[in-house]
């Protein structure tokens, strides 16, 4: 399996990400990619810069066994994960999740699975600025949990 | 010793992003212990009911997780990416 990991404070070119996971590998049949984006808006504020922390080091490991597991439960020919650091805004993307596979169906979960044990599982930190100036931590989200336990029951 | 580290919004309550412990806490419940002994804000961050999540040589980590010299313990709140 060919397997890219990245983590970066400089622009995520998403598109530009997708071709190297699938180009010269003529077995694979479907790639699935998830692309998350800064909001303009957060629980009804105007929101204006972003800063993304993370800790260096077990980032990269969280990031690698998520990958793993998801290779484990599928079939995969690919996968690439890159993650922004530092100060982004809205309409910039924030990840992004390419799966490759022979077919669609084993990309298809194994992207969504990927995205849902990353919100829950990589040590990352959102810190945003309102348009009126104040900053605040973005607060982690109970649907998010629920979404990354759900794949717990189905394994 | 242990190295303790402190990330995001801990960090800026506690202002601190890291320190290095001389003794060793048998448990990372130890070590939580004995960080909100400190009283004041330490209390308020580490005593019971407060969300705080731990990883032990940068792997999440229980709370009973046993602790060794030379260990790296990370603390954080709910992470928030993607």
């Amino acid at each position: 399996m060919n397997v890219e990991i990245r983590v970066q404070d400089t622009p995520l070119d998403a598109v530009a990400e997708i071709a190297p996971v699938y180009a010269g590998q003529a077995s694979i049949g479907g790639v699935v990619s998830f692309i998350g984006l800064m909001r303009d808006m957060n629980q009804g504020d105007a929101v204006s810069t972003m800063k993304l922390e993370h800790y260096p080091g077990m980032t990269e490991k969280a990031l690698a066994a998520i990958v793993d597991e998801a290779a484990s439960r599928w079939d995969l020919a690919g996968v690439r994960l890159v993650h922004r650091v530092g100060e982004i805004r809205p309409q910039d993307p924030i990840v992004l999740v390419c799966v490759a596979s022979a077919h669609r169906g084993e990309a298809f979960r194994a992207c969504e699975f990927i995205i849902d044990y990353l919100k829950t599982r990589a040590p990352f930190w959102k810190r945003e600025q309102t348009a009126e100036g104040k900053t605040r931590w973005v607060d982690s989200r109970g649907s998010d949990e629920a979404a990354a336990a759900a794949w717990e029951d189905s394994k | 010793m242990i190295r303790v580290l402190y990330f995001a919004s801990l960090r800026e309550r506690l202002s601190c992003s890291d320190e290095t412990l001389e003794a060793v806490p048998a448990t990372v419940t130890d070590l939580r212990a004995q960080l909100a002994g400190r009283g004041g804000i330490w209390h308020e961050v580490f005593a019971d009911g407060q969300r705080v999540l731990a990883a032990v040589n940068q792997e999440m980590a229980g709370a009973g997780q046993a602790l060794q010299d030379g260990d790296e313990v990370g603390f954080f709140p709910p992470v928030t990416g993607g």
